[in-house]
């Protein structure tokens, strides 16, 4: 259920962002409160990525506001904040390919919290636990294991620091249908157990009925309709509807 | 009559004729400011990078790892080149002494050469090839798979973790591996010359011992721990700004290397001035 009674953890309010001539986000307008899972939607090449790296200050919008927790995240202390009460769990995994599993997914605390190299790998294992990967994977190089098991390893490593605040971009990319709708239960499963607010980008629109509480429509650089995960299929918004429908005829143009 | 003879007849070119006089100076002019803004970017990283080398938090475990990789790792291809370089270096001073009747000079000039010159100049270019670019490919590829922007979302700064363990490990190995390529490089002129030039052994050993003076040595192991922190800084750099994929990443590489030979043959010439007037 979404408790509508807290306020905002996670807030952008019209944030612009171009790439010299081309200009991506055009003042977008999102929040998400702690408990609620928000799914933002949207074609190719319409920013998607660029929101949450601009959120997490991986890129610098030219315009606009973030608010973490309801305070401006405005210099480098605050940002700092920010990203150690927020995991992101990477399109790609972003796994460190030189190092091993446990190490990957204990990094924040080894290299942050500076915790003791045993302590951090007794917590990594426990975190592969989690995401159902097997003691016995910890000492393997990302390379070494599927795209699924990767994914798994980033939820783990996003999760380990019990973050208020999770990042997905495309969190079922490139994985098959029934890896895909584990992964889908593994990230709800995990943004439950944290009472995390988590932000998902994605495509799939298995995955947004399954880890959406809200949806949100990303067009042209702005968020034209939001709503809850049950009022898609009754938006009366074209742009939805074409989008749910997976249709190339409609407002959305396809990015070829 | 025309727009264009109106302007021409009052003195001021046309748009045509003012983009033809002027196209040459504009290309420069932009040549110029790329050039002046790369060397600011490299001054800018440099000097991050530089403070993060020189102030806590610095990851130990990381350094070590590096200094195998950047010192243990490249022993072979600088032992290659110096006992190559040594022994060609005996031949050509024996046929250019043998025109002045110098030939006894071999070993002094094959240690001094060695030491100053070709021993870090020499280990700083492979290592140029060696390292820098592979060091820009691993730092290209993490850039462009979003493991750098990982890092800074786990609140590790690249800097700090990545960057500042791969400049620590140049200064402190490229030293020890022009150290050891002084030692092969004489190495290589002593068996030229005893088993091709007829030169006594042990009466070579004891000229190029009684000649070298630790300032030869100790000028040649500076200059080395100055090529090791441009190595390792270009190859950072030229990582740290790659995009586009594959292509992006090979060109970082290609970039590090011809950056870091360049600084590496310019800073020689500086550093050599500098210790000729300091008299080391």
């Amino acid at each position: 259920m979404i408790d509508f009674a807290h306020k905002p953890i996670l807030e952008l309010r019209n944030v612009h962002k171009a790439f010299g001539a081309k200009q991506v986000l055009r003042g977008v307008d999102l929040s998400v409160a702690p408990g609620q899972s928000l799914v933002i939607i949207g074609g190719s090449g319409t920013g998607k990525s660029v929101t949450i790296k601009s959120a997490l200050g991986l890129m610098t919008p030219e315009r606009g506001e973030i608010l973490f927790d309801g305070k401006l995240v405005s210099d480098a202390r605050q940002l700092e904040a920010l990203r150690r009460r927020t995991g992101m769990l990477f399109q790609g995994g972003a796994l460190f390919d030189s190092l091993t599993v446990w190490e990957n997914v204990a990094f924040a605390l080894l290299y942050r919290d500076h915790i003791s190299r045993a302590e951090a790998k007794k917590r990594a294992i426990e975190n592969l636990a989690k995401v159902r990967l097997p003691a016995s994977a910890a000492d393997l190089r990302p390379a070494e294991l599927s795209g699924g098991m990767q994914k798994r390893v980033a939820l783990a490593r996003a999760i380990i620091a019990q973050p208020d605040l999770i990042f997905f971009d495309e969190p079922t990319t490139g994985l098959d249908p029934i890896t895909a709708d584990a992964v889908n239960n593994l990230i709800v499963e995990q943004v439950k157990a944290l009472g995390a607010a988590a932000v998902s980008i994605t495509h799939d629109m298995a995955s947004v009925r399954k880890i959406a509480d809200e949806v949100a429509l990303l067009h042209e650089g702005r968020i034209i309709w939001r709503g809850p995960v049950s009022a898609l299929d009754a938006s009366g918004s074209p742009h939805i509807d074409q989008f749910v429908n997976g249709r190339a005829e409609g407002p959305i143009q396809p990015a070829i | 009559m025309t727009a264009s003879s109106q302007t021409t007849a009052s003195g001021s070119a046309s748009p045509a004729e003012d983009n033809f006089i002027l196209r040459p100076f504009r290309l420069i002019g932009r040549t110029v400011l790329a050039g002046f803004r790369e060397i600011g970017r490299i001054a800018t990283f440099s000097s991050r990078v530089v403070l993060a080398c020189v102030t806590p938090a610095i990851y130990l475990r990381e350094v070590l790892r590096q200094c195998l990789k950047v010192g243990y790792f490249s022993l072979p291809v600088v032992g290659l080149t110096a006992v190559f370089i040594g022994a060609a270096l005996a031949l050509n001073i024996y046929t250019g002494g043998s025109r002045f009747n110098a030939e006894q000079f071999v070993p002094n000039i094959v240690v001094l050469g060695i030491t100053r010159e070709l021993g870090p100049v020499l280990a700083g270019l492979m290592l140029a090839g060696r390292v820098s670019a592979g060091i820009a490919a691993e730092i290209g590829a993490m850039r462009v798979t979003e493991q750098i922007d990982a890092l800074l979302t786990l609140s590790a700064k690249p800097e700090r973790y990545l960057y500042a363990p791969r400049v620590i490990a140049g200064i402190l190995t490229l030293p020890l591996l022009v150290l050891v390529a002084d030692i092969i490089g004489v190495l290589g002129g002593y068996l030229v010359a005893v088993s091709a030039l007829e030169f006594n052994g042990s009466l070579y050993l004891r000229n190029t011992w009684n000649f070298v003076t630790s300032s030869d040595i100790w000028s040649g192991l500076i200059k080395a721990a100055v090529f090791g922190g441009i190595i390792a800084l270009m190859g950072c750099y030229q990582g740290d700004r790659s995009k586009g994929g594959a292509g992006g990443v090979g060109r970082a590489a290609t970039l590090a290397v011809v950056g870091a030979a360049v600084l590496i043959l310019a800073s020689n010439y500086i550093l050599t001035a500098i210790f000729v007037r300091i008299g080391l």
